[in-house]
């Protein structure tokens, strides 16, 4: 299991693209970090999730 | 800097904040902060700084205020319809706090502009309401070394995380270029007190930074969504070694290298 944000996620295996394809975060309006460690946009199709990883999401909205 | 027997009553209860105490009045009465945009987010925290007692604060728009925005930026009201946002906040903060020195900054904030704006003071407040703009005052505040509150807000939620020169990541290296495709209050709606949580959580930040009480949202970035009331701290504690404002080789060394980066096109104004 990965932990995403806190959630115990059944993503293990999964790129961060294939991950992100499931959900409803824009690519360009997000921050994506695996163990404390930030993942460039450009990675995303290749950094693959691994069992035990903690992932954070952060979805950033422009408004003020 | 005497605490005089009016401010003894005024910040009475700051003074059994032992965070704060007489000292942290003394540093928050002496502080220069600056707030870039006084809409939705700007109110609650220009009015929670001139109350709280920040000596000098720094407004910076170019807008006027408009009857739609009374639903959500509540430091201007019915009679401020067709004012600068400027003067309707200033005034506001002045009712609120006499002592309080108000300086306006009038106009838009712009890669030619504002090093010389955020030079004078001690800490910027990010109310802005675009990423365009957002990353302006990014990319400034790293390259002149100025910590900074960062927010966002659309609908019911946003985010807020702080920047502080050398001690976590800034916007760039978590987000990377500015997105060209988010939706604007204007088009996907907001809520006033959703609006009104974030830019308190502003305000906080900048209290204390000036005061040194607590621990920051530096390195963490919180997020909020009041629809499902769901809040989180997402700890992201290190900066990107190839961000490129304040990487090892950092592409943006100037504001006039990005300086079209900032341009707002004309369908999103």
């Amino acid at each position: 299991m990965v932990i995403i944000n806190g959630v115990k996620t059944d993503a293990a295996g999964k790129t961060v693209d294939e991950y992100l394809d499931g959900t409803d975060y824009s690519r360009t309006r997000i921050a994506v970090e695996i163990n404390g460690v930030i993942v460039p946009k450009s990675q995303y199709s290749k950094a693959v999730l691994a069992d035990g990883d903690e992932v954070e999401i952060v979805g950033f909205v422009g408004g003020g | 800097m005497v605490i005089d027997k009016d401010k003894a009553k005024r910040y009475s209860r700051h003074f059994a904040l032992k965070e704060i105490g007489v000292s942290g009045q003394k540093k928050l009465l002496s502080s220069k902060v600056l707030v870039i945009g006084a809409g939705g987010l700007g109110s609650p925290v220009i009015m929670y700084l001139a109350a709280a007692g920040v000596g000098t604060i720094g407004i910076a728009d170019g807008d006027t205020v408009d009857v739609s925005n009374l639903q959500r930026q509540i430091i201007h009201n019915e009679q401020s319809v067709g004012v600068p946002k400027t003067v309707s906040a200033k005034r506001t903060a002045e009712s609120i706090a006499p002592d309080v020195n108000v300086v306006i900054h009038e106009g838009l904030v712009t890669a030619e502009n504002i090093m010389d704006i955020i030079s004078q003071y001690d800490f910027i407040v990010d109310c802005t309401d675009r990423f365009e703009t957002k990353f302006l005052i990014n990319d400034a505040c790293v390259l002149a070394k100025k910590p900074y509150s960062h927010a966002g807000v659309v609908r019911f939620g946003g985010q807020a995380m702080t920047y502080v020169p050398g001690k976590g990541p800034c916007l760039r290296c978590l987000m990377g270029d500015v997105p060209k495709d988010a939706p604007t209050c204007r088009e996907a709606g907001v809520l006033g007190a959703a609006v009104g949580v974030i830019g308190s959580v502003q305000a906080l930040e900048a209290v204390k930074y000036i005061t040194g009480a607590g621990d920051l949202l530096c390195g963490r970035v919180l997020t909020f969504e009041g629809l499902e009331m769901k809040v989180r701290v997402h700890n992201m504690p290190y900066s990107d070694p190839d961000c490129p404002v304040c990487g090892i080789k950092p592409r943006i060394t100037d504001l006039s290298v990005s300086k079209d980066e900032y341009m707002i096109s004309c369908s999103n104004l």
